[in-house]
């Protein structure tokens, strides 16, 4: 019988199955941030537990990290309380910690597949929804609430259903790949399959225009697969996923064997069947800019806002979303795309803040200066990216163009720290959500790929990318 | 948790599409470190203006519906950010049934860790509930709900109606199977990350 990749990782973690109930999944690596954490180690204290596994889990500072100076006191008293809470809690249950002057500190998706954390086959959770982000290796990965995280911390492993498979197909090859990027795949997706198109299944995404992309480009990929509700994202490990992971901090020793083994399992079987199917040519993609409050309400650059009806064709609850969408936005229907200006640009989050991300940022900012009517900020996606980025001299190419360049945190993404959008301020956003409020009351955010957003910033409004490269 | 009981209430119509868990419950809120006290920042900006005043216009501030513990809404709810904390928030607020054509997932498990139930009905039945004023009764045992003369029946897995019903702790459970998940870890050596 075939099985698709996701469901020989699933049989090689199965526990115990039973007829009509729910499946305990062991789990191979279990990460940990400071927001979702405190209430599952209080549980574990009152209830006398301990950690099963310390040696799968690892645990780093990133939502509420301040991203200016660090040597100087937090200034946020409930922040730095949910910090000390975390060390504490490491410190107490024997959990190794990157903390907040750890080299190796950084947004929990983006630190795993740097340190070889991330491996191929494996099941990887984390008390939050970009988990799917490492799926881009090959790995079950998904997030998980609170008392999920309390259940895998105590026992390693998960009651869960079965989710359904979907598969992504993307052929085709992207006209400019450098001014069309694999964020503007994944919103064009997201786009078409709607948010809640992948609720119950894992995506799996393959084909051509799949191959084709970096390992970090596929990150942003398996990132943004939950603004599409689906439980989880895969792409199955090549060439590329081995090199990357091979000589990392934690990369395994026997890595060698590892590998030999994954080229032979992890892929989904010739022929296999998928509950779902859905293909996309990439060469028809451009450059994408959300322009309402979920990540569906995406428009090409080239195009206009459009009206509700548009939208939501004849689907009356799509339309009312889309008229308060729109005035939340403040945008009118039929306002071109590259009319929109801008306050505030990010480049930053576990989606779009790994050094090519920034390399490629930086390709279009060089030489240039940001909109006088912009304030804009590198946020790097680790204390590691933010190195590599500074021995490359991408600090001050970003610098140089009024850019402020900061130290590695969730920041504006979410805005739990002080990086926030004041009420009515419109940011173009590396992030994922779009959300109203997402990244501070009454802030509007437009969705884009990293050169996308360095373009903006510099001309002050959106602009198309690819004229500029 | 309590064991899951009864329930004559009526019903609040949220009649939204999309609601995320950032709406549910704003990221400034998420810095408490225990389970309790959520309810009162609950759809914080959607309830209250910049200047901390209740926005008479929203529904949650209508005291009709004070008593309410069923949350009638629209489909995909609960969707984005894993945060446990919306639950909390619905829980502490007063919701112990949130009924919608569908939810997010990660938002839907979370529900019963909590003795919260959500209930998938389609959208035909939806509409009836969102223009239903009078108290409606909802029974997990028989998974019915009564309302005037009308009953709907819903489905829901039995694995997690009998937690609910008997208030079961899912480590407790799990601890049951504690030599299997040995056996497991004996037969397939995991890869620990410091070796």
């Amino acid at each position: 019988m075939t099985e698709t990749l996701f469901e020989k990782i699933w049989n090689s973690h199965v526990v115990v199955e039973r007829e009509n109930e729910p499946s305990l999944i062991y789990i191979d690596r279990h990460l940990i941030h400071e927001v979702t954490s405190p209430q599952a180690f209080d549980g574990l204290r009152v209830n006398n537990r301990k950690v099963r596994r310390p040696d799968l889990t690892v645990a780093t500072i990133d939502h509420n990290v301040p991203t200016t100076d660090r040597s100087l006191p937090m200034i946020d008293e409930t922040s730095s309380t949910q910090i000390k809470t975390l060390e504490q809690n490491c410190q107490d249950f024997g959990i190794k910690l990157f903390g907040i002057n750890d080299p190796n500190q950084g947004i929990v998706h983006v630190i795993g597949p740097q340190l070889g954390i991330t491996l191929p086959g494996s099941t990887i959770v984390c008390g939050d929804s970009h988990t799917s982000t490492q799926g881009a290796f090959g790995a079950f990965a998904f997030g998980i609430g609170t008392s999920e995280v309390e259940h895998t911390l105590a026992t390693q492993t998960l009651w869960l259903e079965k989710p359904k498979t979907f598969e992504i197909i993307a052929t085709g090859k992207r006209k400019n790949s450098f001014a069309v990027t694999s964020k503007d795949i994944i919103l064009s997706i997201i786009k078409q399959i709607g948010t809640d198109g992948g609720t119950g299944h894992v995506l799996e995404y393959h084909g051509d225009a799949i191959s084709d992309l970096s390992m970090e480009q596929r990150m942003t990929i398996c990132n943004m697969s939950i603004e599409a509700g689906s439980r989880a994202g895969l792409i199955a490990p090549d060439e590329k996923t081995f090199d990357y992971l091979n000589n990392r901090k934690f990369t395994p020793k026997n890595y060698d064997e590892l590998v030999d083994d994954w080229k032979n399992n992890l892929m989904s079987d010739a022929n296999s069947k998928f509950d779902k199917s859905f293909t996309i040519d990439v060469e028809k993609i451009e450059p994408q800019v959300s322009w309402g409050t979920n990540p569906a309400m995406v428009s090409d650059v080239t195009s206009k806002v459009p009206t509700p009806e548009e939208f939501g064709h004849n689907n009356e609850i799509q339309i009312e979303s889309a008229k308060k969408a729109l005035s939340y936005m403040d945008l009118k229907p039929d306002t071109a795309i590259v009319d929109i200006p801008i306050d505030r640009v990010f480049i930053g989050s576990c989606t779009n803040a790994r050094l090519e991300d920034l390399k490629d940022a930086a390709e279009i900012v060089k030489g240039k200066t940001v909109n006088s009517a912009v304030s804009a900020m590198v946020v790097p996606g680790s204390q590691m990216v933010k190195l590599q980025a500074e021995e490359l001299g991408l600090d001050k190419i970003f610098k140089d163009a009024n850019f402020e360049w900061r130290e590695s945190g969730c920041s504006m993404c979410l805005g739990m720290n002080p990086d926030i959008l004041k009420p009515g301020e419109r940011c173009a956003s590396t992030s994922n959500r779009n959300f109203e409020g997402r990244q501070g009351s009454g802030g509007r955010t437009h969705l884009v790929s990293p050169v996308m957003a360095a373009a903006s910033a510099i001309a002050g409004h959106f602009v198309d990318v690819r004229e500029w490269c | 948790m309590k064991p899951f009981s009864k329930i004559i209430s009526i019903i609040t119509p949220f009649d939204k599409a999309n609601v995320d868990t950032d709406q549910i419950i704003p990221k400034q809120f998420l810095k408490l470190i225990t389970k309790s006290g959520f309810g009162k920042f609950l759809f914080y900006d959607w309830r209250f203006n910049h200047d901390g005043q209740k926005k008479t216009d929203f529904i949650l501030n209508d005291s009709y519906y004070q008593d309410s513990q069923i949350l009638v809404t629209n489909e995909n709810f609960g969707c984005g950010s894993s945060r446990e904390h919306a639950v909390w928030a619905l829980k502490d607020f007063g919701f112990d049934v949130i009924i919608s054509p569908s939810f997010a997932d990660i938002f839907y498990s979370n529900c019963f860790k909590n003795g919260v139930l959500p209930i998938i009905l389609d959208i035909q039945n939806i509409k009836k509930l969102l223009q239903f004023k009078d108290k409606v009764e909802l029974d997990l045992h028989s998974q019915t709900i009564i309302f005037g003369s009308e009953s709907i029946t819903f489905e829901i897995d039995l694995h997690r109606k009998i937690r609910l019903l008997e208030g079961l702790d899912d480590i407790d459970l799990t601890l049951k199977e504690d030599d299997k998940i040995g056996i497991f870890e004996k037969n397939s050596s995991r890869i620990s990350i410091f070796e």
